[in-house]
């Protein structure tokens, strides 16, 4: 799998300006950008036709280790302003790339709206369970009773499922995937991006900084391997919404195209000049 | 062609004439109307107009339509004024030239949104953290909601930062018979964009009355709302901050000279009025009233910009004054600031009026 050989590959990333990264050792972001930079090449979108829009947090500096278009915006902000680069310029191919905080907790009213309007994005959630840049502290997909820096004594609260809640406010194309299942993954990257309208990849992504450790499930190393045993395919199980306990990976969402939002506001553009 | 328009419609056809393409905003009493009008004619002209989830999202989106190369604007009130301060703060880091506006009501919270007011003086200068200059008009008219929502977009193009536009309810609700020219002067940058390799988003050549590089040019832009480099990319270099800070700063600071826009009449007499938006209205009758019956001049400045706030110009102008009487719609918010600049030469005395009605003619006359 590693291609450092791979030209192509070392072009998409700002090698001399912006590395090394930030990303504690054994970080799954890092498996996540290298996967979304191989699905590009792999779909052929080339990096002056991208641009990648991220919010605040871990996952969402990866759009300045990118050499292409790159947009880090406010914390949760990442939707509204990918909307707004994708209705002036609908040529671009816009990608939103974020965390589990920035994009369930504090973005979380942009997202459904973004999905309800189906504005032809791919969004990459990357789920860690926790909010890591500010040190561990529970988010809305942390399962409820798990520890975090903000949870003592156990979180109380419910969890988002990042799919069940995308495929429920309209998303025409939701996946998920983890930075185990690497092939996997790059091929759930290919299908969003390719298809047209409000798609979705949550990304289950290991944090052994903070959330394996407060879990106590270990290093890096034993996360993948916790990530593995956990995982099932979409299609070994009866009923993907419901799996406790296990991260059903695969497509779970996929319905005929619609117009997005950017073909029906040129029709509104049409019908507003009496066409 | 002469027209019967209100100041929120001529400040969507305003932003229209100045090439404003973009609009994304959410409905709040006394602005909608100029969303409900942007609706219409955006899509005729190729625009684009979208209602949001909420007025951040709102700003967020214009922000984006901007990094991306289109002329955008919101417009909103109070609270949702409220909402965007961050999002204000994230025009000014990043430098994206665009439009606020913001049509004043009574606060705070809910307050009055029927009702006028010009309480947000001090929160259209602070309202979003850190130090940053903010340059913000403030229209009396119709007329001037048309004229200075194209002075905003061409100050927000030249100089490369948001500019609020500060109506309020009297001035968006008010109807006027007005002649809008079909043609305005429309802003173009002196300079053309060096090639991708030789730019610099954030170089100082690029500070103003520049080209800049937007989305989908090949100039692999990066924006972000941390302090960044003249590349763009963020740093915590303490020469870096400073040379940040310096340079959105000296933007403003460094052109105060032709931004101050700045009405005034009979400023050798006595009294002078200073005073901005509608409250001007009662301002401007205020002396004609008070010169009929008495005989005796009364100066008037009116602020068409008040942020920055034109310290050295006014010292200028006040200084053979003997009285400055300051008639505001809120609890004295530019008295402190000519308090803290012109009470050194001259008494300053505020008039406050923040009980949802206009000022009146008499109440300013009573302090005259």
């Amino acid at each position: 799998m590693i291609e450092l050989k791979d030209d192509r590959f070392l072009d998409y990333f700002r090698l001399d300006e912006r590395f090394p990264h930030i990303l504690c050792p054994g970080c799954g972001i890092g498996t996540t950008m290298a996967t979304m930079v191989r699905a590009f090449l792999e779909l052929g979108i080339k990096q002056d036709e991208l641009c990648v829009v991220s919010g605040i947090g871990c996952s969402s500096r990866v759009p300045g280790y990118l050499d292409c278009d790159s947009f880090h915006t406010l914390h949760g902000r990442a939707l509204p302003a990918a909307t707004g680069v994708k209705l002036a310029k609908p040529e671009l191919k816009v990608v939103v790339i974020g965390g589990d905080g920035d994009i369930m907790a504090i973005g979380g009213n942009h997202f459904i709206h973004a999905a309800r309007r189906n504005i032809d994005l791919t969004v990459i959630v990357v789920n860690n369970f926790t909010y890591a840049m500010t040190g561990g502290q529970y988010s809305p997909t942390t399962p409820t009773h798990e520890r975090a820096a903000t949870a003592p004594f156990g979180n109380v609260e419910r969890s988002f499922d990042v799919c069940f809640l995308a495929r429920a406010a309209g998303a025409i194309f939701v996946a998920r995937s983890t930075t185990f299942h690497v092939a996997h993954l790059k091929k759930m990257l290919e299908l969003a991006l390719k298809k047209k309208g409000f798609s979705v990849v949550e990304v289950i992504s290991q944090c052994p900084t903070f959330y394996g450790r407060y879990q106590g499930i270990g290093d890096a190393v034993q996360m993948l391997e916790w990530l593995r045993a956990r995982s099932i395919d979409v299609n070994k199980v009866a009923d993907p919404w419901h799996q406790k306990d296990k991260f059903v990976i695969g497509v779970l969402h996929d319905q005929q195209e619609i117009e997005p939002y950017t073909q029906l506001y040129e029709e509104v553009r049409e019908r507003s000049r009496g066409k | 062609m002469k027209q019967l328009l209100s100041g929120n419609e001529a400040c969507a056809i305003g932003a229209i004439r100045a090439g404003v393409r973009f609009f994304a905003g959410y409905p709040i009493t006394p602005s909608t109307e100029i969303a409900e009008y942007l609706a219409r004619e955006l899509p005729r002209v190729g625009g684009t107009f979208i209602q949001m989830e909420d007025e951040i999202g709102s700003i967020c989106c214009i922000n984006g339509a901007t990094a991306a190369g289109v002329k955008a604007m919101t417009a909103t009130s109070g609270p949702g004024f409220s909402l965007m301060q961050e999002s204000i703060g994230y025009s000014i880091m990043a430098e994206l030239p665009c439009i606020i506006v913001n049509v004043m009501r009574g606060g705070p919270a809910t307050g009055t949104p029927t009702r006028t007011s010009q309480a947000d003086v001090m929160q259209a200068r602070y309202g979003t953290h850190g130090d940053h200059p903010i340059v913000a008009l403030c229209p009396w008219s119709v007329r001037e909601c048309f004229d200075l929502t194209v002075e905003a977009v061409n100050i927000s193009e030249r100089l490369r930062i948001p500019v609020i536009v500060l109506m309020d309810e009297i001035v968006g609700h008010m109807r006027e018979v007005v002649e809008l020219p079909e043609e305005v002067e429309i802003w173009r940058p002196a300079q053309p964009k060096p090639a991708p390799e030789d730019y610099y988003h954030y170089d100082d050549r690029n500070n103003y009355d520049a080209a800049i590089a937007s989305f989908g040019e090949g100039y692999r832009v990066h924006l972000t709302g941390l302090t960044h480099r003249k590349d763009g990319f963020p740093t915590d270099d303490p020469e870096i901050i400073k040379w940040n800070l310096d340079r959105l700063r000296n933007k403003i600071e460094q052109n105060r000279s032709w931004l101050w826009d700045i009405y005034y009449e009979d400023i050798g007499s006595e009294t002078v009025i200073v005073c901005y938006g509608s409250a001007a209205r009662a301002g401007m009758e205020a002396k004609h009233q008070f010169e009929l019956k008495t005989g005796q001049r009364v100066g008037i400045v009116r602020l068409r910009m008040v942020w920055p706030f034109p310290t050295e110009r006014l010292i200028a102008l006040l200084r053979s004054t003997r009285r400055v009487v300051v008639p505001e719609m809120n609890q004295g918010q530019l008295y402190r600031e000519l308090e803290r600049t012109v009470s050194l030469h001259v008494p300053v005395v505020s008039v406050q009026r923040y009980d949802g009605e206009m000022l009146t003619p008499e109440e300013i006359i009573a302090h005259l």
